[in-house]
């Protein structure tokens, strides 16, 4: 049987889609918010690999084709931008100055908590690119001498939890414009938090995009700056 | 026909991502890339969203489903993230709602009083 799982094409791949088609259900079943599709899919997956002893990197072999759409995906990105282009100048002081805000927010609130918890320079750093998409956070780690496997888990961890919190927290802190909303979005949680955005509305998932890139440039000058301070 | 010439675009804009990262030292994802330019000869008129629009449709749509792999590989992490999980843990919840927090207010604001 061991064997077989190791020589399987489709089977990581079937699972992934059959684990989200899970999550889809369970959420239309239960009408509640709370039960998230990606994060469902993410522990029923977990759950199957454990249950089964299947590795880790059995799976990865025949999902990795999912992965794979990935990149592809995320530059279909600037689609919503583009449509969103005349929103974007009009607004452009508030994109740029909540961009910054955010990445300052970000590295201050890290490098405060770091501290408080007695964290070493290694942890600390791991954890400054925590809020940008992974591709341009694990290369930050890499260069500012993290942990970068850490760093690829707390940013996974932020983009769920972002895209399951984004909601509640613009209704409780009365966040309210679609632009305000799309940049805190993106810039908290990345693309896995833009996926929320993208439900919200057109002009929430443009700005939450625009947010992943701005974010994610500033973030990795803004990191090795911080990087210095502690 | 039609999509694999759609899908073909967006892989070519994949594809100069992917070579511009390998170009430029810095820790700038291909993606990234590709995002700039493909949003570029979209304003540029070079390419006309019609020509993409189906594939870019789909994509987006399929996305959450994109990062089940990646996430799974939590399991593969844990024996390096469990010792310090707890400080992980909190830092990352109070972080990632407090910088939602402050820049949706920050952008808000700056909304609202351009409106005036």
């Amino acid at each position: 049987m061991y064997e077989f799982w190791h020589h399987s094409l489709f089977f990581g791949t079937l699972l992934t889609l059959a684990a989200y088609g899970a999550g889809v259900w369970l959420k239309e079943k239960s009408g509640s918010p709370l039960l998230n599709p990606l994060l469902s899919a993410i522990v029923i997956t977990i759950a199957f690999l454990l249950i089964f002893g299947i590795d880790y990197d059995t799976y990865y072999d025949g999902a990795k084709y999912v992965s794979y759409l990935l990149t592809p995906a995320t530059v279909c990105l600037a689609v919503p931008l583009y449509e969103q282009l005349e929103t974007m100048k009009k607004n452009i002081t508030a994109v740029v100055v909540g961009v910054t805000a955010s990445v300052v927010t970000s590295l201050t609130v890290i490098l405060v908590m770091a501290v408080l918890f007695g964290l070493d320079h290694a942890g600390y750093v791991t954890l400054l690119p925590k809020s940008i998409t992974t591709a341009i956070g694990m290369g930050v780690t890499e260069e500012l001498g993290g942990y970068v496997s850490i760093t690829v888990a707390v940013i996974i961890v932020t983009g769920i939890l972002g895209n399951i919190i984004a909601e509640p927290v613009c209704r409780i802190f009365r966040i309210k414009e679609p632009i305000a909303k799309g940049i805190a979005i993106g810039s908290a949680a990345h693309a896995i938090g833009t996926v929320k955005a993208m439900e919200m509305g057109a002009a929430e998932g443009a700005m939450s995009s625009l947010a992943i890139v701005a974010a994610g440039i500033l973030t990795v000058f803004g990191a090795s700056i911080y990087a210095m301070i502690f | 026909m039609k999509s694999l010439k759609q899908f073909a675009v967006i892989l070519f804009f994949s594809f100069i991502g992917e070579a511009l990262h390998a170009l430029i030292p810095l820790p700038v994802p291909a993606s990234i890339y590709g995002i700039i330019l493909l949003f570029l000869a979209l304003q540029r008129k070079w390419i006309q969203l019609r020509d993409i629009h189906g594939i870019v449709v789909f994509l987006i749509q399929i996305m959450p489903v994109l990062f089940v792999p990646a996430a799974a590989g939590l399991i593969k992490s844990w024996p390096v993230l469990q010792p310090a999980l707890l400080p992980y843990l909190v830092i990352t919840v109070f972080s990632t709602v407090a910088v939602m927090v402050v820049t949706g207010h920050v952008t808000q604001l700056i909304i609202r009083k351009s409106r005036r």
